[in-house]
C-alpha cells in the first residue's frame, strides 16, 4: 500500500524535524533518540489510523472477493445501508439500543454496588474482587459459559427454574426474539458493571466525610445525602463511566458472536458483527462503509468526549 | 434503634454475599462440571460430581491444541507489553515536557485512539502489503499500536505530576536527556508502567477480534480462537468444554490476583481525574 507507506514516511520525517528544531524536548542532540521513539510510535500508530482513512476511500468503491478491480462507485454503498436495506438500519439500532440499555444498567448497578461496599459491609474487598473478577476474563470466555448456562433444555438458569416450580419463567433465552437481544445485554452488564464499581468506589472514597456529618446535623435523610451530596459529587466520575460505556456498547463485538452470532436471523446483529460477516463474505466494500458509518459516529462523540475531558469541574 | 442499625448492617451484609453469588455461581457451576462424566454433565446443575474425573483435563489438553495456543498467547501478551512500556514510557515523558502546539497535537492524535474504532478490512489490507499477515511481529506490532492510546493517557497524566524541579536539579547535576530521563524518571515511573503493562498483557490475552480476522493457520492462534474453535467441535460435551474454559482463564485470573492492586489502582487514576 503506497498511500500508507508515504503517510508513515511523511510522520517519521516530521518528527525527526521536528526533533530538530528542538520543537520536542529541551536541548536537540540529547534527545534525538526520545524522537526516534516518537518517531517509531507514529508509525505504529499510522498501522493503526491509515486504515481508517484508507476505509474511507474504501466504502465509496466496490471492491469485494470476487474481482481483483475496485471501481469507484460514489455513495452506492451508503445508499444501501440508510435507505435500501432495512436490515441494515436494524443493525444500527440495535448498536444504538445495546448501547442506551448495557450503559444505563452497569452505571446504576455500579452506582448501588458502590454505595453498598462502601457502607461498612464486612470481607468489602473480597465482594469487590469477585464482583470485578468477570472484567479480566475474555467475553469469549464468559460467552461460553453463559451458552451453556442458558442453554433452554439442560442449561443451569432453565434447569433451577424447573426444579424451584418455576417453569413458566423457563425460556429460550438465546434463541427467541423476544428474549435474545435482553440476554445479551444482561450477560454483557453482568460482566462489565464491576468494573463501573470500582470507579465509583474510587469516586466515593473522594468525598469528604465532613459534607455528610454536616448534613446529619441539619437533618438530612439518605435519599437526601445521595441526590444532594453524593450523586453531585460524582458527576466526573459519573462521566467517565459514562464514556467508557459508550465508546464500549457501540464497538460491541464479541459479545454477540460469541452469545448468538447475530441469530435467531439477524435479530441481534448489531454493525460491528454485520461488518465481520459482510467482510466474511468477501463483501469488502460494503463491510467498509458499515464501518465508516460506525466511525463517523464514534468521531462526532469523541469529539465531545475530548470537550469534556478538557472542561474544568466545578463543585 | 440500636436494634435497628444492627439488623439493617446484616441485611447490607447478606446483600452483598447475594450480589457476590450473583457473580461466582456460573463459575461455580463451570468447574464442578468439568470434573463430571459425559453423562453426569449433559444437564448443568449446581451438585457435586459423584466422581472427580481428572482425564478430562487430559483429553482437553492434548485435542485443543492448548500448549503451542499458550505459547502464542504469551508470546503476544509479553512481547507486546514489554514493547509499549518502552514506547510508552519515553514517549509520555517527552510529550509532557514541552508544551509546544506540536506535542500537543502529537498527544492527541494518539489518545485519539481510545475512542476510534479500528477498521478491520482496510487493516488487512495494510498488513497484507506490509507483510505482516498471519505473523507473530505483524501480530505484536499491532497490539502494541492498539495498547499505546490508554497507556499513554495514564502514563502522561502520571509524568505530568512528576516536577519539573527534579529535572532541573538533575541537569545542573549534569545529567544529558537520557540519563535524566533512566536515573530520574523511570524509577519515579515504576508503579504506573507495571500498570500498563499488566493492563495491557491482560486485554492482549482477551484479545478476540484481531485474530479473528488477521491470523487463519492453526498454528499461530493464541488461547482465545483454540477455545472458540473447541467449542465448536465438542459443544455437546460440557465437561470437555467446561474443563477447556477453567484452563484458559486460570492464566487470567492468576495474573489479575498477583497484579490486583495495580490493575485496580490503574484504571481508577487512568479514570477519576476530574
Amino acid at each position: 500500500m503506497l498511500i500508507s507507506f508515504y503517510m508513515q514516511r511523511a510522520l517519521a520525517r516530521s518528527c525527526i524535524w521536528a526533533g530538530r528544531k528542538g520543537v520536542i524536548g529541551y536541548e536537540r542532540e540529547q534527545n534525538l533518540s526520545l524522537v526516534f521513539f516518537i518517531g517509531s510510535h507514529c508509525v505504529i500508530s499510522a498501522v493503526h489510523r491509515c486504515p481508517a482513512l484508507l476505509g474511507i476511500y474504501y466504502s465509496f468503491t466496490d471492491w469485494n472477493s470476487y474481482s481483483s478491480e475496485k471501481n469507484f462507485i460514489g455513495l452506492e454503498h451508503f445508499r444501501t445501508i440508510l435507505a435500501g436495506d432495512p436490515t441494515y438500519l436494524l443493525f444500527i439500532k440495535n448498536t444504538v439500543l445495546f448501547t442506551l440499555v448495557t450503559s444505563i444498567a452497569k452505571t446504576v448497578l455500579g452506582l448501588f454496588l458502590a454505595l453498598l461496599l462502601v457502607s461498612g459491609v464486612k470481607a468489602a474487598n473480597l465482594h469487590r474482587m469477585i464482583i470485578f473478577s468477570p472484567q479480566v476474563l475474555s467475553f469469549l470466555i464468559i460467552g461460553l459459559v453463559f451458552k451453556s448456562l442458558l442453554d433452554p433444555n439442560n442449561g443451569f438458569v432453565n434447569v433451577t427454574l424447573r426444579s424451584i416450580g418455576l417453569d413458566v419463567l423457563a425460556q429460550n433465552w438465546l434463541g427467541s426474539l423476544t428474549w435474545a437481544m435482553p440476554s445479551i445485554m444482561a450477560v454483557d452488564t453482568w460482566k462489565g458493571m464491576g468494573y463501573i464499581m470500582v470507579l465509583f468506589i474510587a469516586g466515593l472514597l473522594a468525598i469528604p466525610r465532613d459534607y455528610y456529618e454536616a448534613a446529619s446535623i441539619d437533618g438530612a435523610g439518605f435519599g437526601q445525602k445521595l441526590f444532594r451530596i453524593t450523586i453531585p459529587m460524582l458527576m466526573p466520575t459519573i462521566t467517565i463511566a459514562t464514556v467508557l460505556n459508550i465508546t464500549y456498547g457501540l464497538r460491541v463485538f464479541d459479545a454477540v458472536y460469541v452469545l448468538t452470532n447475530g441469530g435467531p436471523g439477524n435479530a441481534t446483529d448489531v454493525i460491528n458483527t454485520a461488518v465481520y460477516s459482510s467482510f466474511a463474505k468477501g463483501y469488502w466494500g460494503l463491510g467498509s462503509a458499515l464501518s465508516t458509518i460506525l466511525f463517523v459516529i464514534m468521531a462526532i462523540i469523541s469529539f465531545f468526549i475530548i470537550r469534556l475531558m478538557n472542561r474544568k469541574v466545578e463543585y | 434503634m440500636r436494634l435497628r442499625k444492627r439488623l439493617s448492617s446484616i441485611g447490607l451484609n447478606v446483600l452483598a454475599w447475594l450480589l457476590s453469588l450473583v457473580v461466582l455461581i456460573p463459575f461455580v457451576v463451570i468447574v464442578l462440571n468439568s470434573f463430571k462424566s459425559d453423562a453426569e454433565a449433559k444437564v448443568l446443575k449446581l451438585t457435586l460430581p459423584e466422581k472427580f474425573i481428572f482425564e478430562n483435563y487430559k483429553i482437553v489438553y492434548e485435542q485443543g491444541h492448548l500448549g503451542g495456543s499458550f505459547f502464542n498467547s504469551l508470546l503476544h501478551s509479553g512481547a507486546s507489553s514489554l514493547l509499549l512500556v518502552f514506547v510508552v514510557a519515553f514517549s509520555a515523558f517527552t510529550l509532557s515536557r514541552n508544551h509546544s502546539k506540536l506535542s500537543k497535537f502529537l498527544y492527541f492524535f494518539l489518545i485519539l485512539g481510545i475512542t476510534l474504532p479500528l477498521n478491520y478490512i482496510p487493516l488487512m489490507e495494510v498488513m497484507k502489503s506490509m507483510g505482516m499477515i498471519n505473523s507473530h511481529v505483524g501480530m505484536i506490532l499491532l497490539y502494541t499500536a492498539m495498547g499505546i492510546p490508554i497507556s499513554l493517557f495514564i502514563t502522561y497524566a502520571f509524568v505530568s505530576n512528576i516536577p519539573k524541579e527534579l529535572d532541573e536539579a538533575a541537569i545542573m547535576d549534569g545529567c544529558n536527556g537520557i540519563k535524566l530521563f533512566l536515573r530520574i524518571i523511570v524509577p519515579l515511573l515504576t508503579s504506573v508502567l507495571v500498570t500498563v503493562f499488566v493492563l495491557n498483557f491482560l486485554s492482549v490475552w482477551n484479545e478476540f477480534t484481531a485474530p479473528l480476522y488477521m491470523l487463519n493457520t492453526v498454528e499461530m492462534w493464541p488461547m482465545t480462537l483454540a477455545v472458540y474453535n473447541f467449542f465448536g467441535q465438542f459443544s455437546a460435551q460440557w465437561n470437555l468444554v467446561s474443563a477447556d474454559i477453567v484452563l484458559t482463564s486460570l492464566p487470567v485470573l492468576i495474573v489479575f490476583l498477583i497484579g490486583q492492586k495495580y490493575i485496580v489502582g490503574g484504571l481508577t487514576s487512568g479514570a477519576v481525574k476530574g
